[in-house]
């Protein structure tokens, strides 16, 4: 029965949903996406059925015995036979409709035997991922919005993926059961992706579970949907599920980029490699509450700011530690010391600073060593 | 409204019996809402929140014929600026058996700072299952500035674990509570 | 000192001190209009931003505090006053009573109210600006990384609180103690019924509410840790003392309006009521399973499966007695004489759009659907289909239709269903695409979308600004009519009215039943 509601609505919303205004709920790619997709489609039929069939008689009632027309009110009430009609029925309709309901339930629920574990953490405003292995070099990064502020305020074209794209998605390989464990560092987030149909909230201090397989190779995009502060709207997610071999190369080479990125920490870097790597940085992790140019936003100023003209190591501490009370956040644990040089020697020279500091990853495994 | 009456004027009466049913509402968050829900986490694992007293209990026998993989994650809170991470990432265990697994923190600043490790089990249906005789999320812990500490966990997973539980995930969340606990920093 | 009869005093201490029901009416009525219009004001502001993709006029910061604001002016503001106001008209008119029965408390339950409102609009211009963590203010984003306007909000609410406390205790001692002789509980019109319900769950949850912002302020300035997970407490505490008292609270707002359906649907059919006793049952039981559905708005929140099924499956129950009452008004239109006036237009909007908006609650309350729809504008869509076309319709209606006994004077007919007609059609222009956008996956509460939601946005704003500009044209239909309308030629107004308020002269005089009327029959025949 279910298999022919949602085919019939298929068929009818198709040529709707071919259009740019998807209207209705996408059944997704994932097995329990379809069954929500179906009970969905259930619900809403019987509703409209019902809908349909109360509405006749109102509207019908309205025509027919009207008194404009001249009907003649009959003054009849209380019915005990059609009342009880009227009670046990729906509780009837209800019951079918709690029973797939329930198995679908059980089914988004069924954590258990992952072939992989990612532990997802809500920041304000971005996300982080983390490969939970049994060993070797911990996979982990941030994931943030990568639109440009220039679309978004409106001066340039908006792409494609206007505020549905980030600078590094998560990847997972397909056919596997993938485990995601949720939590968050601040406020409450919502992890969601509707096409693989996971929704769940990201609470500071507990983990939550969820899980997904996904048996075909594509780029699924989602939002956060719990209403977590300023930029809430602004900070999607990004899901590309790969194949077992693709994921495999990939993993590899996030654990070489980890390492070539420890050696980097070594090594004094040149100056023009550094500002345009904290470039890079400022614009994903700085620029939405400091602005474009540095000019100060929901933060302080940095062009001109007397602590990035200032001393390198105050400037380093904050950048490192946040300032509590405020919505700057300590970066340390978000940024390796070679991100972190970076962008301070970004800050530190970009927006009219002119200081010629150059600012190298020794300087700052040197700092934080005290 | 029964018998008892608060006032001769019946209107009166009526309302100061309803001030009453108000009053005793707003008494039952504070006495009867918070606490049941603690109660109601801790005995049925809502949330994942584990016991926050040392299991005393003794086990008595250790279920050999399977094994649950217990998997812990270190999460630092907002801002907190320890380094934390567990000694082993995932323990194969028999159920009923008595386990331990080392955290390391470090504090990386200068200055003293407290912690406060928060766990979370998952799925939460185990966390009425798993069971720490000892822990270092019972207490807080305070660290000198570039000070280290190994922090010992023992824990027991019941052997009425049930069987279709194969993966407990353990997360523990660091909380800098340095501000408010400064009195216990003076002691020191 | 022999006034018996006096009427009104002048100037403004007539406002200031009056003990008079139907001025106390008349001011709640008047505030919460000036509410609707400040909270719809937000709305515009809302709309605006979200009209087209992109930044163009707020910051993401006002915005939230915009949808904040708005939520809590609409709910606090706007609809619970106004049928508080309601109530203070008509409940003592249609139980045969003087007055209410504590006058000076319901001076004070008023006065509160204005000071209240004031202070959380200020907060617009404080330092951090006004609270911006949406009308749930669910914690740690309304304590810990709240902007410390938050303070003023919790006083506010505070306030109001009490101000609904008070109101409703003396509703209940009212209706309790008031009753002309003959007028037992199960003659009394609906309209007092759902009241008298609605009074018992706020004096339950209001306090629950008052807990709630209170362990938020202890979280904030006292150290305590109720919602902080680094003191031993839990965030999703508050969500679920917070719905503890918000899902009865949604019923508190549409249980006056099924009271006002209740009472214009038959006089318009000319036929009484078809179930009287089945409605009363109806909105007790919706009453009670208020209490135990709270947590189906947190589905996602990671609660065990049992508790998802058992929320659940209460939630789906409440579909049973909603369903009754549907049934029940089309039954009592049924082979009636119907004639389509104003109110009546009101009603059969409420009709449709709430029974559309209790469709799309069944969808919501199936835990594994809601993991698509939760905290996407298809739940947006929905509860504006039962607040708006639920209790705003409801609550025009009831204006349209009690103005004339009120006032004297008769609206302008033709204005008043050109209103109807406008914001009908408004209304589903804004409301009804926020459905298709919530199922093809935009969250609630964000400033700017994706463009494959652009076109559905626009034609939302579109609707909401004509929605928005037809409850002008209500104001002045309203001022015009109190002004200068024609004097109502028939004393009854409405040949189809039933009941004690319809027996007084009209315009209903100052003072009314300081003789207890006979109560001439039960309601439910005519």
């Amino acid at each position: 029965m279910r298999r022919v509601f949602s085919g019939a609505a298929l068929t009818l919303l198709a040529p709707l949903a071919a259009a740019q205004n998807q209207v209705n709920m996408s059944p997704g790619v994932t097995e329990i996406g379809a069954d929500i997709f179906e009970l969905h489609m259930l619900i809403m039929w019987i509703c409209v059925v019902i809908g349909v069939a109360v509405f006749a008689v109102m509207f019908y009632s309205m025509y027919a015995h009207r008194k404009s027309k001249g009907h003649q009110a009959s003054q009849f009430h209380e019915s005990t036979k059609v009342e009880v009609a009227w009670t046990v029925v729906p509780f009837l309709i209800l019951i079918a409709m709690a029973v797939p309901a329930t198995s679908t339930l059980l089914e988004v629920y069924d954590n258990d035997e992952a072939e992989l574990d990612v532990l997802i953490t809500g920041y304000q405003w971005k996300w982080k991922y983390e490969y939970l292995e049994a060993s070797g070099e911990p996979v982990a990064f941030f994931s943030n919005l990568a639109t440009p502020q220039e679309e978004i305020y409106n001066t340039e074209q908006k792409g494609e993926n206007y505020l549905l794209e980030v600078d590094e998605p998560l990847v997972i390989p397909t056919n596997t059961k993938v485990r995601f464990l949720i939590t968050a560092n601040d406020v409450i987030h919502s992890w969601w992706v509707p096409e693989i149909a996971v929704k769940r909230d990201a609470i500071p201090g507990f983990i939550n579970e969820a899980w997904t397989r996904v048996p075909q190779e594509g780029i699924y995009r989602g939002q956060c949907t719990e209403l977590c502060g300023a930029y809430h709207g602004f900070m999607p997610v990004v899901v590309h599920a790969v194949s077992r071999d693709e994921f495999d190369a990939w993993m590899a080479a996030k654990r070489g980029a980890a390492i070539t990125q420890a050696a980097l920490a070594t090594q004094t870097l040149p100056v023009d490699e550094l500002m345009d790597q904290g470039k890079a940085i400022y614009d994903s992790a700085c620029l939405a509450c400091h602005g474009a140019q540095g000019e100060g936003g929901i933060g302080n100023a940095i062009a001109g700011s007397a602590l990035v003209l200032g001393d390198l190591s105050d400037h380093m501490a904050v950048v490192a530690k946040g300032v509590s009370g405020t919505a700057m956040q300590a970066f340390g644990g978000q940024l390796n010391d070679v991100e972190m040089a970076a962008v301070l020697t970004y800050q530190r020279n970009a927006f009219g600073n002119n200081t010629g500091d150059v600012v190298q990853p020794g300087d700052v495994t040197g700092m934080k060593n005290g | 409204m029964g018998s008892l009456r608060l006032s001769r004027v019946p209107a009166i009466d009526t309302a100061l019996k309803l001030v009453t049913v108000a009053v005793a509402m707003f008494a039952f968050v504070f006495v009867v809402m918070v606490p049941l829900y603690n109660v109601l986490c801790d005995a049925l694992g809502i949330n994942g929140k584990t016991a926050s007293q040392a299991y005393t209990a003794v086990s008595t026998a250790v279920d050999e014929s399977r094994q649950v993989t217990v998997q812990f994650v270190a999460i630092n809170n907002d801002d907190m600026p320890w380094s934390f991470s567990a000694g082993e990432r995932v323990m194969r265990v028999h159920p009923g058996a008595a386990n331990g697994v080392v955290f390391r923190a470090m504090n990386p600043t200068d200055a003293e700072m407290v912690a406060q490790a928060i766990p979370s089990i998952s799925p939460s249906r185990a966390a009425a299952y798993f069971h720490k005789t000892e822990c270092f999320c019972f207490d807080q812990q305070a660290l000198a500035g570039q000070a280290g500490v190994d922090m010992p966990l023992q824990f027991i997973v019941d052997q009425d674990l049930p069987t279709d539980i194969h993966t407990i995930t353990l997360s523990y969340t660091l909380f800098d509570v340095t501000d408010t606990v400064t009195d216990g920093l003076a002691v020191r | 000192m022999g006034d018996h009869h006096h009427g009104p005093a002048t100037g403004i201490t007539r406002w200031l001190f009056t003990t008079n029901h139907k001025d106390i009416g008349t001011m709640y009525l008047w505030f919460s209009f000036a509410m609707f219009l400040l909270g719809g004001f937000f709305a515009m502001v809302i709309r605006a931003e979200l009209f087209q993709p992109g930044m163009q006029l707020v910051e993401p910061a006002f915005f939230n505090q915009m949808t904040t604001l708005h939520g809590l002016v609409m709910v606090f503001g706007a609809i619970m006053p106004s049928f508080v106001g309601l109530a203070n008209w008509l409940i003592p008119m249609m139980i045969g009573a003087p007055d209410m029965a504590l006058p000076r408390m319901n001076n004070w339950s008023f006065w509160i109210l204005p000071p209240a409102f004031l202070m959380l609009a200020s907060t617009l211009f404080m330092e951090g600006g006004a609270p911006a963590f949406g009308w749930t203010f669910y914690a740690p984003l309304s304590t810990t990384y709240a902007a410390p306007s938050v303070t003023f909000f919790i006083f506010a609410i505070h306030i109001l609180g009490v101000s609904s406390i008070m109101g409703s205790i003396n509703i209940i001692a009212t209706v309790m103690n008031m009753r002309a002789p003959g007028m037992t509980y199960m003659k009394m019109p609906l309209f007092v019924w759902t009241w008298l319900i609605t009074a018992f769950l706020l004096v339950a949850v209001m306090p629950v509410l008052a807990g709630a912002v209170t362990m938020m302020l202890m979280d904030i300035h006292f150290g305590t840790s109720f919602f902080s997970a680094a003191g031993g407490g839990d965030p999703v505490l508050f969500q679920h003392i917070f719905w503890f008292f918000g899902h009865p609270e949604v019923y508190i707002i549409i249980l006056p309006a099924f009271g006002v359906v209740s009472q214009i649907i038959p006089a318009f059919s000319r036929k009484p009521l078809f179930g009287y006793a089945s409605m009363v049952y109806a909105t007790a039981s919706i009453a009670f399973l208020s209490f135990i559905v709270w947590a189906h708005h947190m589905y996602t929140v990671g609660m065990p499966v049992a508790g998802e099924l058992f929320f659940m499956y209460a939630t789906m129950l409440i579909a049973v007695p909603t369903g009754v009452k549907v049934f029940n008004w089309i039954t009592t239109m049924w082979r009636g004489a119907l004639s389509f006036e104003t109110p009546m237009l009101f009603c059969i909007g409420f009709l449709i759009l709430f029974t559309l908006g209790g469709f799309t609650g069944l969808m919501l309350s199936i835990a594994p659907a809601d993991f698509q729809y939760h905290d996407t504008y298809f739940v947006v869509a929905h509860f504006h289909y039962v607040m708006v076309a639920g209790a705003v319709f409801s609550m025009t209606a009831a204006v349209y239709y009690w103005l004339p006994k009120w006032c004297g004077r008769m609206y302008n007919e033709a204005m008043g269903k050109t209103h109807f007609w406008i914001s009908f059609i408004g209304f589903n222009i804004t409301f009804f695409p926020q459905h298709f956008v919530g199922l093809a996956g935009m969250p609630r509460r964000i400033p700017d979308y994706a463009l494959q939601f652009a076109d559905f946005n626009m034609m939302s704003s579109i609707g909401a600004f004509i929605y928005g500009a037809s409850q002008l044209l209500f104001l002045y239909n309203v001022i015009a009519t109190i002004v200068a309308g024609k004097p109502v030629s028939d004393e009854k107004v409405w040949d189809g009215a039933e009941g004690l308020e319809w027996t007084l002269p009209t315009p209903a005089p100052y003072h009314t039943f300081e003789e207890p009327p006979q109560v001439p029959k039960p309601v439910g025949t005519i």
